[in-house]
């Protein structure tokens, strides 16, 4: 090692996220949406269109997930299990397009007013925070209409609008990229079921 | 020797919890105060960043003899500094009451429920559940946000560990954290027509009290309160609105733009604007509030959030009059601490009594 070598060792407080900052306004490379949640869409033209519409989708689903409970006997044939990946599939697809949806596996559009509550960058299940900016955006997002500002109006069309008012229990994490609707269809059979053992 | 035993404080010593009254969910002066009817004083410590406890202390003292309750923050804004859980440590070890707030940003339903049982074991009589605000705000950006839990669950979770006497998992506790649980509210952020609802759904999850983003629009809070009332909230949750000097016009502008939550009307920056000493105008201005929402029904009380100005605290709290006479708790030199004092030259001097040395000099 010659005397004019440098040693390697790092200045205090440089680390490699520092450096990135600092190269980043000589970069050509800028980053358009950068925000602490994955964008499914670029745009917000289809949430806001599923708020908007709010009342037809709930009627809608209420109509579809009866679908999928008489067809439990066909899900049960084949398996749950072996259902889930290509109903996962469309589930992903569908929701992802319509609610920039982020499979959290245990949905509860129809309480907030079908404005997907995990799209709030604080993955807020219960309500607006207080950061809400006065035009209604997001204080993560500056660009994005705070997601429980939109819910709230959704609700406001909806038949149950006494749904957003119950308190949500938290994420359960185990069950994220799972299927919503296999696991309500499941649930809804179960108690079908007990009702009449009981009856 | 003895002093007069202040309201409110364990005969047995300062930093002990009192004795529980029936009804009360803690042990702690705050939730006494507010039952009792009587209106209550909050104010908000500036976290220091440093790890030195006379750091600390020398911020609490201020507020000695002014406020009920000291709210540890937790990484206010995102921002890094001593942790609530280390300020509340030492405020308890000093007799201070102070609240601590747990925001869902930095962890995950694990650490939370940890800290609660810990918190509670020291003494704290007080948690403020917050949701927290997002890291892009805060000094460190790049951090993961956690978000684990949100107000709302945080509240029910913590209920449930007080009444229920067990985690979020079921697994039963052997001693049940005994805290008075609070909660904030945003009156001034839309959806507004949401707001008093949102309140309702936190006292549906456990809130005791709650304590409100910065007021600087008197009449948004009383259209607020208004259906607040008309809800029969007021009734099952003490509510503190949140008040504060603003040091400038130039502050005003910048919270306004820069601190999430925070409705700053342009009539408060134009009379801030127009003041000759801008500083004395904030102050003036924030007593004037307190006088406003003082008047309002259902209001239980004040939260002072001075920060870098919470020198102020106690002649706000004075000027406006709201303790009525009323002295809240001080931090006083007990019957012990004047004995040591009293023998403090002689400690010194001789440093060790040992039996063996005085029977050794005795015996000359």
């Amino acid at each position: 090692m010659s005397k004019n070598d440098k040693p390697l060792t790092r200045k205090s407080g440089v680390t490699q996220a520092s450096l990135v900052r600092k190269a980043r306004a000589l970069l050509a490379y800028k980053p358009a949406d950068v925000s602490p949640q994955r964008r499914v869409q670029r745009r917000y033209t289809m949430r806001l269109w599923s708020v908007r519409h709010a009342r037809f989708l709930e009627w809608f689903y209420a109509r579809f997930a009866n679908v999928f409970l008489t067809l439990h006997p066909v899900w049960n044939a084949i398996g749950y299990r072996r259902a889930e990946k290509p109903v996962k599939f469309v589930e992903r697809h569908v929701k992802g397009f319509m609610f920039d949806c982020r499979m959290c596996g245990q949905c509860i559009l129809s309480s907030t007013g079908m404005s997907c509550p995990m799209n709030c960058p604080k993955q807020l299940r219960n309500g607006p925070c207080g950061g809400v900016r006065a035009n209604g955006n997001c204080e993560v997002e500056p660009d994005m209409p705070c997601v429980w500002v939109k819910a709230w109006e959704g609700a406001q069309k909806m038949r149950n609008d006494e749904a957003i008012l119950a308190v949500q229990k938290p994420v359960d994490q185990s069950l994220r990229e799972t299927s919503a609707w296999l696991r309500v269809t499941a649930t809804a059979a179960a108690e079908r079921e007990k009702a009449r053992e009981t009856a | 020797m003895s002093r007069p035993r202040q309201p409110d404080e364990n005969p047995h010593g300062v930093d002990l919890p009192l004795d529980p009254l029936p009804g009360h969910s803690s042990r702690g002066r705050l939730e006494r105060i507010l039952r009792r009817g009587e209106f209550a004083v909050t104010a908000e410590l500036n976290p220091p960043d440093s790890a030195n406890a006379q750091d600390v202390y020398e911020r609490a003292a201020v507020f000695d003899g002014w406020v009920d309750g000291i709210n540890a923050v937790d990484a206010s804004g995102a921002n890094c500094h001593m942790s609530s859980m280390g300020i509340c440590a030492l405020l308890t070890r000093m007799g201070y009451a102070p609240i601590m707030q747990i925001a869902c940003r930095d962890r995950n339903r694990i650490a939370i429920q940890g800290d609660v049982l810990g918190a509670a074991a020291m003494g704290v009589g007080n948690i403020l559940c917050l949701t927290g605000d997002g890291v892009q705000a805060g000094d460190q950006p790049g951090a993961k946000p956690v978000f684990d839990l949100d107000c709302m669950s945080l509240l029910e979770t913590v209920r449930t560990m007080r009444d229920d006497e067990k985690f979020l998992s079921g697994r039963k506790l052997s001693t049940p954290p005994a805290v008075f649980l609070g909660a904030a509210i945003n009156p001034f952020a839309p959806p507004y027509d949401f707001r008093p609802l949102r309140l309702a759904k936190k006292i549906a999850a456990g809130a005791q009290f709650v304590q409100s983003q910065y007021c600087f629009d008197v009449p948004m809070l009383r259209e607020y309160m208004k259906r607040v009332r008309d809800m029969g909230l007021t009734e099952e949750c003490f509510i503190l609105v949140g008040v504060g000097p603003l040091a400038s016009a130039k502050t005003a502008r910048w919270i306004r733009s820069n601190v999430p939550g925070v409705h700053i009307p342009d009539s408060v920056v134009a009379r801030l604007e127009g003041a000759e000493n801008q500083k004395e105008e904030g102050k003036r201005m924030c007593i004037d509030i307190i006088n406003e929402v003082k008047e309002i029904e259902g209001v239980s009380g004040i939260h002072v959030m001075a920060y870098r100005q919470e020198e102020y605290v106690a002649e706000i709290v004075h000027e406006s009059g709201v303790l009525k006479g009323r002295r809240p708790w001080t931090r006083e030199p007990g019957p012990d601490d004047a004995l040591v004092a009293e023998r403090l030259d002689h400690i010194l001097e001789t440093p060790s009594e040992k039996p063996t040395d005085m029977v050794k000099d005795a015996a000359g």
